[in-house]
């Protein structure tokens, strides 16, 4: 049941072979028992879970059930979940009981679908590590010795560690594929505006995208099917017809024309990531695509640029936690300045309060031409590399993440260092594209590679289908890490190695 | 040395939409604290703003009303500074590419015709307020009017005085209502003026150092906050000191205005586009669209009262002094086209004394402009005096009244009576006016008769007994006789020298 497929949970759930009661206390039980080593979970709620899930059987009895009745997903704790504390991984928001809920949560919600628990993440989303959260580093299952990537590091792992079917993330510059690549998950980030924001907490709003990860792509079609909807609280939600993302998940892949870019593939990956992509290109080859040599010059600027623009909007959009209204409030202060100035000194941490000084900077007045419009021009060639090669191209391919995962406090001191792990995933959330990764194997110390996938603008079901594909012929994405400490019984006598 | 004072404008004209400008809630004033803040408006993590199309097309109206361009694509930025009252931390507002652009405004100070320029118009959304009063050593946030949607309008330094100053925004406080997309209550603070003031030397054609007074919300406050700022200006230029770049408040019971912050201490606003609104498009259709629905602005009807019902100016001024009362003057004058004036004095006299008492205005005169114009036509074909005229006013004003709730505005569908209401009441009570000329005759004859006396002096030079003879012949009639009718009469009689007995 740990590698079941969501679609063969939705069949167990419609035979009766077992209810939704019963699957979502075997996840909550293997959470329970896993989280103190892992740290995937800010909070886990068994009584509200379980209440969902006999809704969900209700439900199910009923004969009205959806692919995802039944079925957990965990919330990254950066969706406003009503009744939950949703912390956003600071302590400013340690006291936050959303009162309403986000449209993911929304639509997971009317999809029947029960929320397991709120992942932990990096703060406010700004890391590539997790850890920068309150709550501690969020450790990667395969080694709890490294980091499980960020921001979205508890989704990951509570995937890859089969504490949940599936999970949701957020990605800004990386914070779905990075995690998911280091953890040997798969994972999406859809064409900005494809996923509401609305009950997000931003971060960098022109950015931001919510999106679906879990243990394949399949998975992540029938998520997106539940995620990708028009909303009109949200000015950048595209109106556009709801699609099938599962539709095309069975194509042959004869034809496809695969560019890889010449940036990727130089010095800064490391020699394991690269043998691991490369095969995977191969499998790609050997399924009838073909792979044509392209450029994206302007990528190099990717995280500079990212650098000037995602503080800037972060240091405006973090400007309502004040203290004022809900969130943290330091205990002692003396007149209204003194009270913003200790709140948001206690209540962010350094990297936090890094962006925001970054970001105030390239706003303030005689700095703002030289930064932030520069950056922005920026940001349009860097889309128009991208343009330039779906002309010819129907996917580009290269690694999520330049190494396997760092250890623990290995970067953690060096954020210049930390900044440039993201290097491949940055450029498209300025380009505002598709792109996702799925593992391809294992590197250094056996730990997990991701193959980054990128797709023009709205090309999520063929991306899947090119995702599925390589899935059905290969079995890296079933690969479950070992827990030595935990003694779940759940835990698979000999987990399966492919 | 005289002295020239500089004023420019800024206004803050609050929209009538009945949401907020960037959420649902509710605009409605006078809610218990934070009963209309919805959850974009409390800036809870993760909401999002949405913009209000109502408020737009309110930014569009001045535009047009004032000969601006209206700006597509516009862009909304976020101006970033802490308050408490100032839920996200930054105020949604337009920097570069407002709506409106441009245009210009024209005022009549005195006899004088001016024109003042505008440098734009822009949406924004206002604050909360702070209540420092009601909480001992705490301040109480009440964010009810946090994202109420707000126009502001900035002139450019073309105001010479604070006469001037108060004349343009009047005529901008007149032009908001008239097209409808302000209530213009400044009690409420719905229309509210920042005054940018300099002084400099008559002659130089050099800007001043100015300051501005902020939040006058009304025209006196305006009048006088100008002139003592000029003062204050001049008198520390004359002792040697100067300007300082400031913003100033204006104290009511002190007047004067004292130091708020200076320019040093000046934020950095660091506005920059916001990512959560795309830049919005105003098509050209929706403009057209929207000039379409215009109504015909003050300054064109003044125009055409003075040419076409040949008003003078200070009529067709009163007659389009707001929009409520024009419309009312259209409706009758459009039913009485010869007699304008005469409409005029009777909306300028009667009604607006009758509504004045009721605490009213013309949108809510029970009378229709129909009753009106019947009323006004009886005077002229002579079935009833201008006297009996106000009686009839009375009577049929009661009587609509008396009808209750639906009376209330000539603007509502179902009326419960039409202008035949009038005939209705001058025959039921017979205030017919007596147009027979033998029944005159006989009443003038009757009164010449037994006033002997006055008739003596009349003949012996004195016109105040024909005036009296005259009352006194109006008295018999009960007033239902024609004045000029009964002098002609009573002249012809008198000059006969006969007297006839019947």
């Amino acid at each position: 049941m740990l590698n079941s497929s969501l679609k063969q949970l939705s069949a167990l759930l419609a035979a009766k072979k077992i209810s939704s009661t019963e699957l979502t206390g075997e996840f909550l039980r293997r959470s329970r028992a896993l989280n103190p080593d892992y740290n995937a979970f800010i909070s886990i709620n068994e009584e509200a879970s379980l209440a969902q899930a006999g809704a969900a059987d209700r439900i199910i009895a009923s004969g009205c059930a959806q692919p995802l009745t039944g079925i957990p997903v965990a919330q990254k704790d950066i969706f406003c979940t009503r009744g939950w504390r949703t912390t956003c991984g600071s302590r400013m928001l340690s006291n936050f009981i959303s009162p309403y809920d986000a449209n993911v949560v929304e639509r997971f919600n009317a999809a029947g679908a029960v929320n397991i628990g709120k992942t932990n993440m990096d703060e406010f989303a700004m890391g590539s590590s997790n850890e920068t959260s309150f709550y501690g580093p969020v450790k990667n299952p395969w080694d709890v010795t490294a980091v499980p990537g960020g921001s979205s590091g508890g989704s990951a792992c509570a995937v890859a560690a089969r504490m949940t079917p599936a999970a949701t993330g957020t990605d800004t510059g990386g914070s779905i594929r990075q995690p998911a690549a280091l953890c040997g998950i798969s994972g999406m980030k859809p064409t900005y505006g494809l996923v509401s924001r609305y009950g997000m907490v931003a971060f960098a709003s022109s950015l931001d995208q919510a999106g679906p990860m879990a243990k394949s792509a399949e998975d992540l079609a029938l998520m997106l099917n539940v995620m990708a909807k028009f909303d009109a609280r949200d000015s950048t939600s595209l109106e556009r017809e709801p699609e099938d993302y599962t539709r095309d998940l069975d194509k042959p892949l004869e034809g496809l024309c695969i560019g890889l870019p010449k940036e990727y593939f130089v010095s800064e990956i490391s020699e394991d990531v690269a043998r691991a992509v490369e095969a995977a290109i191969a499998e790609y080859r050997k399924l009838g695509a073909k792979t044509v040599e392209v450029s994206l010059p302007n990528t190099k600027l990717s995280v500079p640029v990212y650098y000037v623009l995602a503080p800037a909007e972060a240091s405006s959009n973090l400007s309502r936690f004040d203290g004022v209204r809900y969130g943290y409030r330091a205990p002692q202060y003396d007149g209204l300045a003194d009270m913003y100035r200790k709140s948001r000194a206690q209540g962010f941490g350094a990297e936090v309060k890094r962006r925001i000084l970054i970001g105030t900077y390239v706003l303030s007045h005689g700095y703002y031409d030289a930064y932030y419009l520069q950056a922005q021009k920026l940001r349009r060639l860097i889309a128009q590399d991208f343009a330039e090669v779906f002309t010819h191209c129907d996917v580009i391919m290269g690694p999520t993440s330049p190494t396997v995962a760092f250890d623990l406090g290995e970067k953690s001191s060096d954020p210049v260092q930390m900044y440039l792990s993201d290097a491949y995933t940055i450029a498209v959330n300025l380009a505002g594209l598709p792109g996702m990764s799925i593992p391809v194997g294992f590197g250094n110390k056996n730990r997990p590679v991701g193959l980054h996938i990128v797709g023009n603008y709205f090309t999520e079901a063929q991306m899947l289908n090119v995702a599925h594909q390589y899935q059905l012929a290969t079995g890296w994405h079933l690969q479950i890490p070992v827990n030595r400490k935990s003694q779940t019984g759940l835990e698979p006598k000999n987990a399966e190695r492919f | 040395m005289q002295w020239e004072i500089v004023v420019g404008l800024e206004v803050h004209a609050q929209l009538s939409t009945r949401s907020k400008i960037f959420s649902g809630a509710s605009t409605a004033f006078g809610l218990a604290p934070n009963a209309e803040a919805c959850a974009v408006d409390l800036a809870l993590p993760g909401v999002l703003p949405v913009l209000n199309r109502g408020a737009v097309e309110g930014a569009i109206k001045l535009g047009l009303a004032v000969g601006a361009k209206i700006n597509s694509p516009s862009i909304f930025a976020r101006k970033n500074y802490f308050y408490p009252d100032l839920p996200k931390g930054y105020q949604i507002s337009q920097y570069e590419l407002p709506v409106v652009e441009g245009g210009n405004v024209k005022i009549k100070v005195g006899e004088i015709e001016k024109t003042i320029r505008l440098v734009r118009a822009h949406l924004e959304e206002d604050a909360g307020k702070s209540l420092h009063e009601d909480f001992h050593g705490m301040t109480g946030i009440d964010l009810n009017r946090a994202g109420t949607p707000l126009l502001e309008i900035v002139s450019e330094p073309d105001m010479r005085s604070s006469a001037e100053a108060v004349v343009y925004a009047k005529t901008l406080h007149t032009l908001v209502r008239w097209i409808g997309i302000c209530d213009g209550n400044m009690q409420e603070g719905s229309f509210r003026c920042d005054a940018n003031v300099s002084v400099r030397p008559k002659g130089s054609d050099k800007l001043g150092t100015r300051c501005e007074i902020k939040n006058l919300n009304s025209f006196r406050f305006l009048e006088k906050a100008i002139d003592y700022e000029a003062r204050r200006q001049i008198e520390l230029i004359k002792d040697g000191g100067i300007i300082q770049q400031q913003t100033r408040l204006y104290d009511p019971e002190k007047d004067e205005t004292r130091a708020m912050r200076s320019k040093e201490d000046a934020q950095d606003y660091r506005y920059f586009p916001d990512p959560d609104l795309l830049p919005l498009e105003i098509p050209q259709s929706w403009v057209e669209e929207v000039r379409g629905g215009l109504p015909e602005l003050p300054q064109q009807m003044r125009t055409r009262l003075e040419r076409d019902y040949g008003l003078s100016p200070y009529d067709a001024a009163a007659m389009t002094v707001d929009r409520e009362i024009a419309e009312y003057f259209n409706a009758v004058a459009g039913k009485l086209p010869a007699e304008a004036k005469l409409c005029a004095n009777w909306i300028m006299g009667e009604i607006s004394s009758y509504l004045n008492n009721e605490g009213r205005w013309f949108d809510d005169c029970p009378l229709l402009p129909g009753q009106l114009a019947r009323l006004l036509t009886r005077i002229r074909d002579g079935t009833i005096s201008g006297k009996i005229a106000k009686e009839v006013f009375r009577q049929m004003w009661v009587k609509v009244s008396a009808a209750g709730e639906k009376a209330l505005s000539w603007k509502s569908g179902d009326r419960p009576f039409d202008e035949n209401l009038v005939d209705q009441i001058i025959d039921s009570q017979g205030l017919k006016q007596i147009s027979d000329s033998g029944e005159l005759e006989k009443l003038v004859g009757e009164v010449i008769a037994a006033n002997g006396k006055s008739v003596e002096e009349f003949r012996a030079g004195k016109e105040k007994a024909f005036n009296s003879l005259v009352g006194q012949v109006m008295k018999a009639a009960k007033g239902k006789a024609d004045p000029a009718q009964v002098n002609m009469i009573l002249k012809k009689k008198l000059a006969d020298g006969s007297v006839i007995q019947e």
